[in-house]
């Protein structure tokens, strides 16, 4: 039974109690002999988010970030543990909780010869909007992200991935979602694009009250956007506190220092094997 | 009570018209191939209507030409409901619209009407494009017979499409080539273009599964094909009481294979969530 954490005015938005995941893997070994492969994603992790907060899962590349991400936007149903998101158990009241996310991922996930315009428009049918006020609140977020409205009407296979990505939260933000899971949102942007998304979401935060997940492998971003950070490794939350509270428990200088000793692994290794 | 239906009617209606939509401009934006395929499916059938002209039997090449259209409009018609998970996941988007507050009865009844809409109007192309090298008399022909039956025969196609769809959920490599040959083997046994009867014994009876053996059989009688003249060239439509057999097992049919189709893809929907199967790479 999952324990609420609605005490002491705290009032979770995201309540994840031991969850685990695996996933199974064929492997033929020898003529019809097959070997079954078994891979941890999430190990019993555990963590609330409290209602407009935003909370960062920081870790390297398979640690478990996406897989959470996917558990929480009902697109996997984990072996164990309980999920609630604002109330809802999942996956028993899945459909409740897609009204009220938003979900922006590493993968812009379009249909590329159709234009932004198009594309944010499919997404206003499907969330049962009136077109037209919906692409306008779309158009108002484009804005202030730098797009210029003369690409509306451009293929975004014809956009760079920084464009692609921001019309990607503006999608998101469209619906206007009490909550946002936002997956690796600037992983592969350029500097520039990186800065803007990261001020938008700081923006939306002190704007709207929204409640959002953020997983990064970025040190920087997380410490400038979370109110509170979980280091995750293997599938396991390792530890969780603010910034300020990682570097005391590990007895780090940096974050980046409090993040190697307190996960044993280093990310800067994973940016360079990523991009190498 | 009343107003809650009405406002879930509503909301239903504006969430298919989301598939219709975006289907619509991705068929705009592919137009090219639609083009390049229409033109093929025009070229495909002429061909083979010929084959009546060169031996100069009006009755073979009536039998071809309907063959021909009814295969173009129901192997469209299951081709795009059936693909329609391995479009999504080649587009990176299947992520997205299952985490959309779609219902999968709205989801996949916005494609299948869609799909039929498209199939219609490529029927129509295929049978201008046939008229172009044929002489086709089909003044005499049942022509809201034919639209009952293309409509009947519509809802057992979508319930077939339905199962086949979970193929590339199952698999994202082997999903799409099995519905291929699930495809291949429907224009194998349904009498297309040739008589039953002349199949192997042991394939025969599996031709009565299939919905196109009826819907094949209802259009020809209602374009008059078995009709006492038909051998001296004349064609006279029968009435739609005269195919009611056929209508009723395709409306049967539709009946079962619909739900059941949606029910074989809920659960295979949940059996992917279970084990990760909807990730956009597969």
């Amino acid at each position: 039974m999952l324990e609420s954490n609605s005490h002491n005015g705290f009032h979770p938005a995201i309540e994840v109690r031991g969850v685990k995941k695996v996933f199974r893997e064929r492997k033929r070994k020898r003529w019809l002999k097959y070997a079954i492969k078994e891979e941890w994603a999430v190990n019993g992790v555990s963590f609330d988010v409290a209602s407009g907060e935003t909370y960062g899962l920081l870790g390297p590349n398979g640690s478990g970030k996406s897989t959470l991400i996917r558990i929480l936007s009902t697109l996997l149903i984990p072996d164990a543990g309980e999920v609630r998101l604002l109330g809802h158990k999942l996956p028993e009241e899945e459909l409740f909780v897609r009204w009220k996310i938003g979900r922006v991922s590493v993968d812009a996930a379009f249909y590329k010869r159709l234009s932004a315009r198009e594309n944010l428009l499919y997404s206003a049918y499907l969330y049962g909007l009136d077109p037209g006020p919906a692409e306008k609140r779309a158009f108002q977020i484009l804005d202030r992200l730098g797009i210029e409205s003369r690409k509306y009407s451009d293929p975004l296979e014809e956009m760079s991935r920084g464009m692609q990505q921001k019309i990607s939260i503006a999608r998101a933000l469209m619906i206007n979602p009490p909550m946002l899971l936002l997956d690796e949102p600037t992983t592969g942007l350029d500097p520039k694009s990186r800065r803007d998304v990261q001020k938008f979401i700081e923006e939306l935060r002190e704007e709207e009250g929204t409640t959002i997940l953020l997983t990064t492998h970025d040190m920087a971003e997380a410490e400038r956007l979370c109110a509170r950070i979980g280091f995750i490794a293997k599938g396991k939350i390792v530890a969780e506190g603010t910034a300020e509270d990682l570097r005391q428990q590990a007895g780090a200088v940096t974050f980046e220092d409090a993040f190697i000793k307190l996960t044993g692994e280093n990310l800067a290794e994973d940016e360079v094997k990523e991009e190498g | 009570m009343g107003q809650t239906l009405t406002r879930s009617l509503f909301l239903t209606g504006h969430q298919m018209l989301a598939f219709i939509f975006r289907n619509f401009h991705l068929t705009r934006r592919y137009f090219g191939w639609v083009i390049v395929f229409s033109f093929y499916a025009v070229v495909n059938s002429a061909a083979i209507a010929l084959i009546g002209v060169a031996i100069n039997d009006r009755k073979l090449t009536m039998t071809l030409v309907v063959g021909a259209m009814l295969w173009g409009f129901l192997s469209s018609l299951f081709n795009e409901i059936s693909m329609a998970i391995a479009y999504e996941r080649w587009e990176g988007t299947l992520e997205y619209t299952f985490m959309a507050p779609v219902s999968r009865l709205t989801h996949l009844l916005g494609e299948s009407l869609y799909a039929v809409i498209y199939s219609l109007v490529r029927l129509f192309v295929i049978l201008f494009g046939i008229a172009l090298f044929v002489d086709l008399d089909l003044s005499n022909a049942n022509w809201i017979g034919l639209i009952v039956t293309l409509l009947v025969s519509s809802l057992a196609f979508i319930g077939l499409g339905l199962i086949a769809a979970t193929l590339p959920v199952l698999s994202p490599e082997r999903g799409p080539e099995a519905a291929n040959i699930f495809q291949g083997s429907l224009l194998l046994v349904s009498g297309v273009y040739y008589p039953i009867e002349i199949l192997p014994a042991w394939l025969q009876p599996i031709s009565t599964l299939s919905p196109a053996t009826y819907a094949l059989s209802a259009c020809r009688k209602l374009i008059g094909i078995n009709s006492e003249n038909a051998s001296a060239g004349k064609f006279i439509g029968v009435s739609l009481l005269e195919v009611w057999p056929e209508l009723l097992t395709l409306i049967l049919m539709g009946v079962v294979m619909v739900p059941f189709g949606l029910w074989v893809f809920k659960r295979v929907e949940k059996w992917a969530k279970r084990t990760g199967k909807l990730k956009r790479t597969g």
